[in-house]
């Protein structure tokens, strides 16, 4: 579904992805693990088209396409969703109603029916109980004056409407105490599908407990130090990211 | 996703979609403002006598008076004696008695601008609003009089108000906004043309919403609005003022003047939806608007609110304000204004707190984008006697580019320790991460911008009558219109 090919990225004249390779296909769910500030973010906003980014070579392959000459839109409409790891507040717009333009703007793009304010309200109240999102957070401005762990809920929660084919989640589990975590750790597994790809950035262990991968990549300096499976997140648990460095 | 500087180049493409010109023949003064000029306009109107003197006596001061240059705008001062004070289409004679009199041009203009006169719209069940239609000088229809009639009140032109009502009109025209009391209101209380004049008796609910629809479409003509609001003991209305103009690569002058009168236990809403050509992308042509406005709760426990939608013109001057002499009276003033290109507003408001318990809410967004400059300025003044007075204000700022400026000068004046007043403002720039996060959730850059500020405005449109509400989402929609590239 996604391929990258040797991506170098830069930030601020400063090169944050120094050849940067990864393969992932429809089905498969990928944690990507790394120390602060290795690029996790990083890669996935220049996945969703998020142009503070400046991609100096290399190559990113979606469904086919060229990822890089698509505007964010139409790569969201192509399916890819990123929940972000810190989602920003939107004064005054209501959370609903951003969700249903964005669901009407990719039905238009596929050539189906807009979806009318009943229709839609029936598919939001039935995906608000994936996660458990109170029926108070559809009304409110989008993310203002969430707590943390609201607004990581309200990302899977538009996730679960907007149905995507590639999800990059972007520590989703950090803010969430431990039943939150569990919830919504239950709506992303709902959410597997073997039509859907699934990306999850962390840091902890504790969340693969709950969402099985069925890879782990540990991202350092720039690159994918290290590929494995489950028990690659339990080594770097263990012995933190030095061990992954140390064994470069 | 584009910048920020894109999106501003692409905002200088903004259409006006009412700037064309209706081909009418009209009666025109010449240019030029005299004495016999304004005889002459109080003789068209068919004037009692105490009307002219009025205007004369304003005349009089007025040539003593200076032009203020204290607002912070820059633009060629209007030549006073270069433009005509009276234009109005040859085909009114007497004003017609009703739409079938009306030059069809007149009510194509209408429907294009999409104002509805015929009745029979209304009756379809669309909305409930009665017109008072202004052409350059004159009303050219009031529609739903009959009915207000039957309910006591009295919505017409104020040329025929003038004539028909002299009794209220002498007692209340000029009581809020004396004749001398700035360089503008002079100038209009000469030479005003026309206008609507309500007045709703006591404990009546105005059973309708009422609108009046001011369009300048004369070359080189000034338009000189008077509106006068009487709400008598426990009376409601919400009223409506909507504006606009042809595209020319002059500037035309427009210097309003309203005056509400709020008594006893009395509501008025009013709102206001601007959209005077602004001039094009480089700043030529376009309307100057210089307005006042000022609402006197007169009475006990009256309210008052002033919302506003300011998207049109070349220069704004305009600062609608609140007396709140009566005990417990309630002022309010919600504005939202866009400037675009080379737009520059100086806008705010003034709440004068003089009676006990007295309460007002300011809320005024800004929205900048190109190389236009914005600037609130309000003031608020607690009075001696305005025992437990409060205020709050709040004026957020939203730039689009960095070209363009956002200037706040709140004033504040404080007579009396007891009153209390809370101020908040914001300046930010339209975020580049709001802007993806919108577009990674599907929508169009040109969405996600409209999105984005209708959301900054909100606090302001709730405040809108149902029917117009919608019409402020479209008009800046279209303000913000080509945001993508
Ligand atoms: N907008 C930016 N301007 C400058 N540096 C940035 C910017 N965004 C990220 N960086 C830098 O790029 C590096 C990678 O950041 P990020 O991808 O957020 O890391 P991670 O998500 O793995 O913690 C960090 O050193 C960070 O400081
Ligand atoms: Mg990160």
């Amino acid at each position: 579904m996604l391929v990258i090919k040797d991506l170098h990225v830069s930030v601020g004249g400063k090169e944050i992805l120094k050849g940067l390779n990864l393969t992932i296909n429809a089905g498969e769910v990928h944690a990507i693990m790394g120390p602060n500030g290795a690029g996790k973010s990083t890669l996935s906003n220049v996945i969703a088209g998020h142009d503070g980014y400046e991609v100096t070579s290399g190559s990113l392959t979606y469904k086919g396409e060229d990822l890089l000459a698509m505007k964010p839109e139409e790569r969201a409409w192509a399916g890819v969703f990123l929940a972000f790891q810190y989602p920003v507040e939107i004064p005054g717009v209501n959370n609903t109603y951003l969700l249903k333009a964005g669901v009407n703007a990719k039905r238009k793009h596929q050539g189906l029916t807009e979806l009318d304010a009943f229709d839609f309200m029936s598919v939001v109240k039935e995906k608000a109980k994936l996660v458990e999102l109170d029926a108070s957070f559809l009304s409110r401005s989008v993310n203002e004056g969430f707590s943390g762990g609201e607004k990581k809920r309200n990302e899977i929660f538009q996730m679960a409407v907007l149905e995507p084919d590639l999800a990059l989640l972007d520590e989703t589990d950090s803010g969430l105490d431990i039943d939150a975590l569990r919830i919504v750790a239950g709506g992303i597994n709902k959410l597997r599908s073997p039509d859907r790809a699934i990306v999850m950035i962390t840091h902890y262990q504790r969340l693969l407990d709950y969402i099985e991968p069925d890879f782990v990549h540990v991202l350092a300096e720039g690159k994918i130090q290290k590929t494995g499976d489950k028990s690659l997140a339990l080594k770097l648990e263990e012995h933190g990211y030095d061990w992954v460095k140390e064994n470069l | 996703m584009a910048s920020n500087e894109e999106i501003q180049e692409q905002l200088g493409k903004r259409e006006y979609e009412a700037g064309f010109v209706t081909d009418i023949e009209s009666d025109t003064l010449p240019p030029g403002l005299n004495e016999d000029v304004i005889r002459h306009i109080s003789a068209i109107k068919q004037e009692p006598e105490w009307m002219l003197n009025w205007r004369l006596e304003a005349y009089r001061h007025w040539l003593t008076m200076k032009e203020p240059t204290w607002a912070a705008v820059d633009y060629t001062p209007t030549d006073y004696q270069a433009i005509s004070y009276y234009s109005a289409p040859k085909s009114k004679d007497d004003g017609p008695e009703s739409l079938d009199e009306v030059d069809p041009k007149l009510l194509e203009t209408y429907e294009k601008l999409g104002i509805p006169l015929r009745e029979q719209e209304f009756l379809a069940g669309v909305t409930n609003v009665a017109v008072d239609a202004v052409f350059d000088s004159v009303s050219v229809a009031t529609t739903f009089k009959s009915k207000l009639t039957e309910a006591g009140v009295i919505f017409c032109p104020i040329s025929e108000a003038i004539r028909d009502y002299p009794e209220l009109v002498k007692q209340y025209l000029g009581s809020v906004v004396p004749q001398k009391d700035n360089f503008f209101a002079a100038l209009n209380c000469a030479v005003f043309t026309d206008g609507s004049f309500v007045y709703i008796p006591k404990g009546v609910r105005c059973p309708m919403e009422l609108s009046t629809y001011f369009r300048i479409n004369a070359l080189n003509t000034g338009q000189f609005e008077r509106t006068l609001i009487i709400a008598d003991e426990g009376a409601y209305v919400s009223y409506l003022e909507g504006c606009t103009a042809p595209m020319r690569d002059e500037n035309q002058l427009h210097a309003a003047v309203v005056e509400l009168v709020i008594l006893d236990d009395a509501e008025i809403k009013y709102a206001t939806v601007q959209n005077w050509y602004p001039g094009d992308e480089n700043g030529v042509g376009g309307i100057y608007n210089f307005v006042t406005k000022r609402a006197d709760c007169r009475g006990d426990r009256a309210k008052v609110s002033w919302t506003q939608v300011e998207t049109g013109s070349a220069i704004t001057w305009k600062y609608p304000s609140c007396i709140l002499q009566g005990d417990e009276s309630v002022g309010k003033f919600f504005s939202v204004a866009v400037t675009t290109n080379c737009q520059q507003a100086d806008t705010g408001t003034k709440m004068i707190h003089l009676g006990k318990n007295t309460k007002s809410t300011i809320i005024s967004k800004g929205i900048s984008a190109g190389r236009a400059q914005q600037s609130y300025r309000g003031l608020v003044r607690m009075g001696k006697n305005a025992e437990n007075a409060r205020n709050y204000t709040q004026c957020d700022s939203l730039l689009l580019g960095d070209a363009c400026g956002a200037h706040t000068f709140p004033y504040v004046e404080v007579k009396n320790a007891t009153a209390t007043l809370e101020h908040e403002a914001t300046t930010s720039k339209i975020g580049d991460e709001q802007l993806f996060y919108c577009q990674q959730r599907g929508l169009s850059e040109e969405d996600a911008v409209n999105m984005i500020v209708n959301g900054f405005c909100k606090d302001v449109f709730d405040e809108l009558p149902m029917e117009f509400a919608v019409e402020a989402n479209r008009l800046i929609e279209i303000s913000l219109e080509g945001s993508v590239g």
